[in-house]
């Protein structure tokens, strides 16, 4: 059993699959996830794929300062997403929201509606930072397992890195819990 | 064939002790495959693997009555079928067979994906219900080239035996019926340039939409027993008849090997086209396959 639970923790730790969800944001964040993508970053190499539906998902990405309009379909989509899960607020829109604080139009930051577990600063962040916050969450979702999330956890800005070089970072620093 | 030999081949060669790591092994090659083309590195070698395990420790989805029962029930259908196909497949010499497993293999062979159109429809979303509507279209266009191809080889050698086919020599009849039988792959596969049932970026993933967790882990490994038994196919058609069990096994594993690479990088170099040049273009094969075949079919009985 216990060696079963090991094997799970390493598999969970190998394997993030994520949902990128909108919540009102100008579509630079969603650019950059996109980007972490392609050759260039490739977040494959730790077992990413952006998957179609939120019921595949283990991670959950959201960017944007999260609209009112937003506000019941993120927390409709992260009731859709099976445990463990994890959720990534990717930008600085999600975690402060930003230029548009005090808008009548908004309801955020996004740790209001739904526990956030790590966040990644940035206006937009580098596609590496998005690398490392991803491998930061699926290191926490190992951790983790089904509970909820106690803290999150802010990604430094990273200058320049590939996957296996964030993959080794977020491994190396202390996952608060 | 007796109960013995029935069981090892289901259980151990080709059957499920070789065909679960077999299936991994080539998704893997797939990913890494399209990733190599695009100029990635790509997964790690244990990758799907992971994500099998990873989905089956992940929570199961509630469901309750008759609808949620069916909904656990396929993927488990989709995969026993899978593996009874790659069971059947006559790999080693002498393994035995029975008269008409041509007929059950393309049978199981059909059913992983009838299973997926249910399970679309039983999810009772509207993008499950179109991906299934979709995967229903395109099997019943390339289904005509496939089952054509097939038995117009079956006809020429009147039998329905498995092994049979797989000791022919090679003939102009074979090379058509096998290109035929590649041609309908990718679909039959769900991979580009005929992906349509499963398009993540129009609607989703199709049927499997609704589904998670372990059940989410049935359907990847049913699609990857898919990919052995219809690589495993093509490979038991066109593997030279060896006598020596072992070098046999190799033949196969390294055939399944490069058709699961020519599938991967054709669904690299192309993109998805649409459902009614999908149909177009099988209906229009079908037409060139089946005068072709059915008359070399019969060309080749008069001539015996």
């Amino acid at each position: 059993m216990k060696l079963w639970n090991r094997l799970m923790c390493y598999c969970r730790r190998r394997s993030p699959w994520l949902f990128h969800m909108n919540s009102g944001s100008c579509n630079g964040c969603d650019i950059e996830l996109v980007a972490s993508l392609t050759p260039r970053y490739d977040a494959e190499q730790l077992g990413v794929r952006l998957e179609g539906s939120p019921r595949h998902a283990d991670i959950l990405c959201i960017t944007g300062p999260v609209t009112h309009n937003a506000v019941e379909a993120i927390k409709t989509v992260y009731g859709q997403v099976y445990g463990p899960k994890a959720v990534v607020a990717i930008g600085s829109c999600p975690a402060t929201t930003n230029v548009f604080i005090d808008s009548r139009t908004l309801d955020g930051p996004l740790n209001r509606h739904i526990p956030v577990d790590v966040f990644v600063p940035g206006c937009p962040p580098r596609p590496d930072a998005i690398v490392l916050g991803i491998a930061k969450a699926a290191e926490i979702l190992a951790a983790r397992g089904n509970k909820l999330p106690v803290e999150s956890v802010m990604v430094p800005v990273v200058e320049s890195a590939t996957a296996c070089e964030c993959a080794a970072k977020a491994a190396a620093s202390e996952v608060q819990l | 064939m007796n109960l013995t030999t029935a069981l090892a081949r289901l259980l151990i060669f080709p059957g499920l002790l070789f065909a679960v790591p077999a299936a991994w092994f080539f998704l893997w090659v797939e990913r890494k495959a399209v990733a190599l083309m695009q100029g990635r590195i790509g997964p790690p070698f244990m990758q799907p693997f992971y994500d099998f395990i990873k989905l089956l420790s992940k929570q199961m989805p509630p469901r309750s009555g008759v609808g949620g029962l069916l909904m656990r029930l396929w993927p488990l259908l989709a995969v026993s079928a899978a593996a009874g196909a790659v069971g059947l497949l006559p790999v080693l010499p002498a393994s035995g067979g029975f008269q008409g497993d041509l007929i059950l293999l393309l049978a199981l062979l059909e059913l992983p994906s009838m299973c997926i159109i249910a399970a679309g429809f039983s999810s009772r979303s509207i993008f499950g219900e179109i991906g299934s509507a979709r995967e229903a279209v395109l099997s019943v266009s390339y289904n005509v080239v496939f089952l054509l191809a097939i038995i117009s080889i079956a006809a020429s050698q009147h039998t329905f035996r498995l092994e049979a086919l797989a000791q022919l020599p090679v003939s102009p009849l074979q090379v058509l019926g096998v290109i035929a039988i590649l041609v309908c792959l990718p679909a039959k596969l769900h991979l580009n340039p005929f992906s349509l049932p499963n398009a993540e970026q129009e609607i989703y993933s199709g049927p499997m939409v609704e589904y998670a967790g372990p059940e989410l882990a049935m359907w990847e490994l049913s699609h990857g027993l898919e990919w052995v038994a219809a690589t495993g196919l093509v490979a038991t058609l066109i593997a030279p008849h060896l006598t020596l069990w072992w070098l046999a096994a190799l033949v196969f594993v390294a055939l399944s090997f490069a058709i699961v690479l020519l599938l991967s990088t054709v669904a690299a170099a192309t993109a998805r086209l649409q459902i009614d040049t999908t149909v177009r273009f099988y209906w229009q094969c079908t037409l060139i396959f089946a005068v072709l075949a059915v008359a070399s079919a019969l060309f080749m009985r008069f001539r015996a």
